[in-house]
């Protein structure tokens, strides 16, 4: 019976994520518009808000061609293994207190796992395709999302230095001790928070980090030769991992669902602790947050421009590793020097 | 201990089943209409030159070294952090940074010698 609570909960939450991958490739689309000075799509429905659903017809009514020379197995593998591992990062994020699918005590580190799991599906992609580009871009992709992956995790060991869990929830709690915003781990622990940013960007493809599907040099990357419901599957796969990623950054670093100014709101309504509103009011601060980095993740895309491999091997090999190396030592050492605010 | 992990085994397997639906209603209701021109991978419009299962760049196999060196030392650091509380109060918190603090120096030098030998410049 408990499960079967927990089953209804997860297909809302899988539900919930589909709604919200249309909603954000809708978003994409407009802000990018809005930040050109062009409408962008407004054709379907009103103020193109029926747009994520003709892409979605489209995507189930088109043919899925799959290369002559391809591996048939993995072609099909692939795609499933990255919408499978999207869907299942978002069991792991907090929405309010107590709301989350499954409540690990290793949570951060499952999550850092599952995301891994993503260079599976790219590489394969881009392997069994038997196609140059896509090659290429898978090889890229892996290279690149093995790189980002160390500092993310020490950006991740500064914060569980601080909190002293790897639980999730509890690494949001934490944050509501300094009383204020001043809890926030992006104050406490600056350098770890834009070291985190930088990397979810990488770890995401997303630009300036975009190069696994750079189009003037590799075409689509390692789904070049994917088309159909296969590469919507991938599209899908991707806006997901974007949100997932606001997520991350929201909960390890800017107090989660927690409510700016939260303990000092609860002093002046006690009763507000116990209410059925109080979750309601969590998930929709958290919502917020997202949406703010959601629309950063956009805005970073149409304001810088793409590196160049090198580039983007010397960023996360010469400066972000010794940097967050660096950074978890520092942190230990104010968790020393200053136990009272850590 | 294992209960706790059931949800997520729940979630993993509805995300397959969705994954699944969606790949087998595109099989179903997409059109079939292959031809020889269109099973050939994409090459700029050209016929494709010999096979994509070629030699490729030994730095992504340097890279993949690397990664593995720092990965396990990610991964010894995790205790290290969970249980840091724990130290302060047990007194032991500057033996173990000390520690620490060799650990990852040790590590660094080796990083300072791989960009020392070139083993991480995709230039050229």
């Amino acid at each position: 019976m408990e499960y079967l609570l927990t089953a209804g909960f997860a297909f809302l939450v899988i539900n919930a994520m589909l709604v919200s991958a249309s909603v954000l490739v809708y978003a994409e689309r407009r802000v990018s518009g809005f930040m050109q000075n062009r409408p962008g799509p407004n054709r379907v429905g009103p103020l193109g808000l029926l747009q994520p659903f003709a892409d979605v017809l489209k995507f189930v009514l088109k043919e899925d061609v799959q290369p002559a020379a391809a591996n048939t197995f993995i072609h099909s593998l692939a795609p499933v293994l990255m919408v499978v591992i999207a869907m299942s990062t978002a069991s792991l994020i907090p929405f309010a207190e107590g709301v989350v699918v499954a409540d690990l005590n290793v949570g951060v580190l499952m999550l850092l796992a599952l995301t891994s799991v993503t260079v599976y599906g790219i590489t394969l992609a881009g392997w069994s395709s038997n196609s140059k580009y896509s090659l290429l871009g898978g090889l890229r992709s892996a290279a690149q999302m093995v790189s980002y992956e160390l500092s993310m995790g020490l950006a991740v060991i500064s914060v569980v230095l601080v909190a002293g869990s790897l639980n999730l929830m509890e690494i949001v709690e934490n944050q509501a001790s300094g009383g204020a915003l001043l809890g926030w781990n992006a104050v406490r622990n600056p350098i770890g928070c834009l070291i985190f940013i930088v990397t979810a960007f990488a770890e995401t493809n997303r630009a300036p980090f975009d190069l696994p599907e750079a189009e003037q040099e590799l075409v689509g990357g390692y789904h070049t030769e994917y088309s159909g419901m296969k590469f919507g599957m991938f599209f899908l796969a991707e806006y997901v991992n974007w949100f997932i990623a606001a997520f991350m950054i929201v909960t390890l670093f800017f107090g989660g669902y927690l409510i700016p100014f939260q303990p000092q709101l609860l002093a002046l309504a006690p009763g507000l602790a116990d209410s059925v509103l109080f979750p309601f009011l969590q998930f929709g601060s958290l919502m917020l947050k997202v949406s703010f980095f959601v629309f950063l993740f956009i805005w970073v895309r149409w304001t810088f421009p793409r590196f160049k491999y090198n580039q983007l091997m010397m960023i996360g090999w010469k400066y972000l590793l010794p940097i967050s190396l660096a950074n978890a030592i520092l942190v230990a050492l104010g968790v020393i020097f200053f136990q009272t605010y850590f | 201990m294992f209960g706790d992990f059931i949800p997520l085994f729940i979630m993993i397997a509805l995300a397959t089943g969705l994954a699944l639906t969606l790949l087998k209603a595109a099989e179903i209701i997409g059109p079939k209409r292959p031809n020889r021109i269109k099973r050939t991978p994409y090459e700029s419009g050209m016929d494709p030159i010999g096979s994509a299962r070629e030699r490729y760049s030994v730095k992504f196999y340097l890279v993949a070294m690397i990664f593995i060196v720092f990965d396990v030392e990610v991964v010894f650091m995790y205790p290290w952090a969970v249980s840091f509380h724990d130290f302060i109060e047990g007194g032991a918190a500057f033996g173990v940074m000390v520690v620490v603090t060799i650990f990852t120096v040790i590590l660094l030098i080796g990083l300072v010698y791989d960009i020392k030998k070139g083993g991480l410049d995709f230039e050229q």
